[in-house]
């Protein structure tokens, strides 16, 4: 069985393109070209000095020595904390700025949630000279207001979504009407493996470099490619994908993605999609969407703003629909924890995103002889509010 | 089989009138009052808004109005209810309009039969492209004796304006500039050139204009270009004020079709 994306633009039953004609010439023109470019000489050489000198790649691969005895297992944590603007977005945006390059686009517009595929995205476009535009939810400006101040210091300007609950779905809605009312020179760098065909594929290669590199970091440290499990956080899923893209067919080893559970699956203040959701379109593709039985879209929750989102990308709603990898879910309460423990363990503070994989320690049966690789998506530093706020320090 | 947008557009080849508004929007309701005046102020065909709660093809007034609606109760279920008995008062061709995501949850055969037992003519599902369209709705459309009304932009090719010709059986649903509904439009110099382009291609299907249509200056400009016009967000941001909706409604139709 084939867990990538087929011609159609289907992964399974999900994925497509759910476009309205006014989007049509500009993803018809990624359709056809995205394959072409990122497989050309000279992007595949941009895109690789860019990741090693610019991004600071190979990310390490760090074994956790006194996390793997406080659980009675090896752990190693992926490092995409310590990339350039602090997390794995980059590896995305790097890769859609040299797209929009080739496609002779001059002016770029994102979405964010905690900002750091804003902060990803503004950061390429001053490298590039290219104009700038993030949309953000207005609650998540106020939450993640680090990151706010970042982008505007890079050149970009932050546009304020104050449709529905102000954070990631609204302002993935304003990009998409920006996109349609400005369709000749602009790219829309998604910030996840989500929305139309190419985009899930597209983002989903772009992120597979954590995978590629974990492979030889573990051959280089423990002679062998292949861990036990790989667990990584679940928003759009763009993490995850790149951590068990380049797993996907070595069925051995256990992918395990963690959404956000809020304050809990039995709460309306959930972000719990595979739990929570069924299938329908949103954003342009067919997924698990978290709707009312009318299919209206319910407002996702969660403390922290990049996984605050009511779908996930159409690769994860196939590995869960096939069962090749498992999805948990963390409530709040248990990210704070994990995200203090990580830290006063290890001496480094993580996203609150990336904590969530962190939690899902305590919810497997770790054996002492498994290899348990976390891709630590990203660092705290935009959290420090939320953190101190809660531990009182 | 006889379908009513294929005998409005057989009956009158010029200055169509076609008007949206959004179900539910200002009051739950009102559908059934605002269709009635409507059809009492002379309009050729009505699309019918069904909320979504994330409408990413509308502008502010159509976001707007969808999110009251939607706050006041509405769904597809409750419409289907408002719609029993339309066709005892009303006689000119219903579009159902809305997105993707609520027709699917209802189910798609069960909505297109509750379409067909209520009297609707056509459906308008800005997020159904052409392929899935063909591929996977076209037919159980067809078997209700449903018109899917497909779009055009500036930006549209024109091999892919013959292929959406082909596809369409009720009219093309032609796209002012692209953008979002609601938009301004002064039918600038480079929508004339997409108009006149489009105009002399002699597609078969006949052409409304819509986005950006809001007054008689703009509704007689697009209809040089076409067999009428369409209007949303003017009429939708009409109902807003204080007068009875009758009066909101015939001041606006007039206003659009005189002048005054
Ligand atoms: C550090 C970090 N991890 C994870 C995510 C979630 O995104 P994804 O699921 O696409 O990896 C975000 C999103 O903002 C993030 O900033």
């Amino acid at each position: 069985m084939s867990y990538q994306v087929n011609r159609k633009g289907y992964y399974g039953e999900f994925g497509g393109a759910y476009i309205p004609e006014m989007m049509h010439p500009n993803i018809e023109e990624l359709q056809e070209k995205y394959m072409e470019i990122i497989n050309s000489y000279n992007f595949k050489q941009d895109f690789i000095n860019l990741l090693k000198h610019y991004v600071g790649r190979p990310s390490p691969l760090y074994y956790a020595r006194r996390m793997s005895e406080r659980y009675q297992s090896h752990i190693f944590l992926k490092r995409e904390d310590l990339n350039h603007t602090g997390s794995h977005k980059i590896n995305n945006t790097i890769g859609q700025i040299l797209l929009a390059k080739s496609l002779g686009k001059t002016r770029i517009i994102a979405e964010t949630g905690a900002g750091q595929h804003g902060v990803a995205t503004a950061t390429v476009c001053a490298l590039m000279d290219m104009k700038c535009i993030v949309y953000m939810g207005a609650l998540d400006v106020q939450r993640q207001a680090p990151n706010v101040k970042k982008m505007r210091m890079l050149g970009a300007e932050v546009i304020a979504a104050e449709s529905g609950n102000k954070t990631l779905k609204d302002a993935t809605n304003e990009a998409m009407r920006d996109w349609i009312n400005n369709p000749v020179d602009t790219h829309y760098i998604i910030g996840s493996v989500v929305g139309p065909h190419p985009y899930p594929d597209m983002v989903a290669r772009f992120q597979s470099v954590i995978s590629e590199e974990i492979k030889w970091q573990l051959d280089e440290q423990l002679g062998r490619e292949l861990p036990t499990r790989i667990l990584a956080c679940v928003g759009g899923g763009s993490n995850a994908a790149g951590a068990f893209y380049h797993f996907l067919d070595d069925e051995s080893v256990e992918l395990i993605g963690i959404e956000a559970a809020g304050k809990g699956v039995d709460t309306d203040e959930s972000a719990a999609t595979l739990t929570l959701g069924k299938p329908g379109v949103l954003h342009s593709s067919r997924s698990f969407v978290m709707q009312t039985k009318d299919g209206q879209i319910i407002e996702p929750y969660s403390i922290s703003a990049g996984l605050d989102y009511p779908g996930i990308g159409p690769m994860h709603a196939n590995l869960f629909a096939t069962k090749r990898a498992k999805y948990l879910w963390a409530t709040d309460d248990e990210v704070l924890e994990a995200a203090l423990e990580l830290t006063q363990l290890e001496g480094i503070i993580p996203a609150l995103e990336s904590a969530h994989a962190l939690a899902a320690l305590k919810k497997i049966d770790l054996k002492p002889e498994d290899v348990n690789v976390i891709n630590l998506s990203g660092r705290g530093d935009k959290d420090m509010e939320t953190y101190l706020n809660h531990f009182g320090y | 089989m006889k379908n009513r947008i294929n005998q409005l557009f057989l009956d009158k080849k010029e200055n169509i009138l076609s008007v949206y508004f959004t179900a539910g929007y200002p009051q739950l309701d009102d559908t059934v009052s605002i269709i009635e005046k409507l059809v009492a102020s002379g309009v050729d065909l009505i699309e019918i808004g069904m909320p979504f709660s994330d409408p990413v093809a509308d502008g502010p007034v159509i976001q707007n109005s969808s999110l009251v609606s939607l706050r006041n109760g509405m769904s597809i279920e409750k419409l289907f209810d408002q719609l029993i008995g339309i066709r005892e008062t009303v006689s000119i061709p219903l579009i159902l309009m809305g997105y993707l995501n609520p027709v699917i949850q209802y189910g798609l055969e069960a909505f297109c039969r509750k379409c067909a037992e209520v009297g609707i003519d056509g459906l308008i599902l800005p997020d159904l492209p052409l392929n899935e369209y063909q591929e996977n709705y076209r037919e159980v459309f067809a078997r209700y004796n449903l018109h899917n009304i497909l779009l055009i932009t500036p930006q549209t090719s024109d091999k892919r304006l013959k292929e959406i010709d082909e596809a369409s059986s009720g009219f093309i649903y032609m796209v002012s500039s692209s953008s979002t509904t609601g938009a301004k439009s002064s039918v600038a110099d480079f929508q004339k050139d997409y108009f006149e382009r489009v105009k002399a291609m002699e597609l078969t299907n006949p052409r409304l204009i819509g986005f950006g249509i809001s007054n008689k200056e703009t509704f007689d400009n697009a209809c040089q270009y076409a067999e009428g016009a369409i209007i949303g967000s003017a009429f939708v941001k009409a109902l807003d004020g204080n007068e009875s909706l009758d009066v909101k409604i015939s001041n606006f139709v007039n206003q659009v079709v005189k002048g005054v």
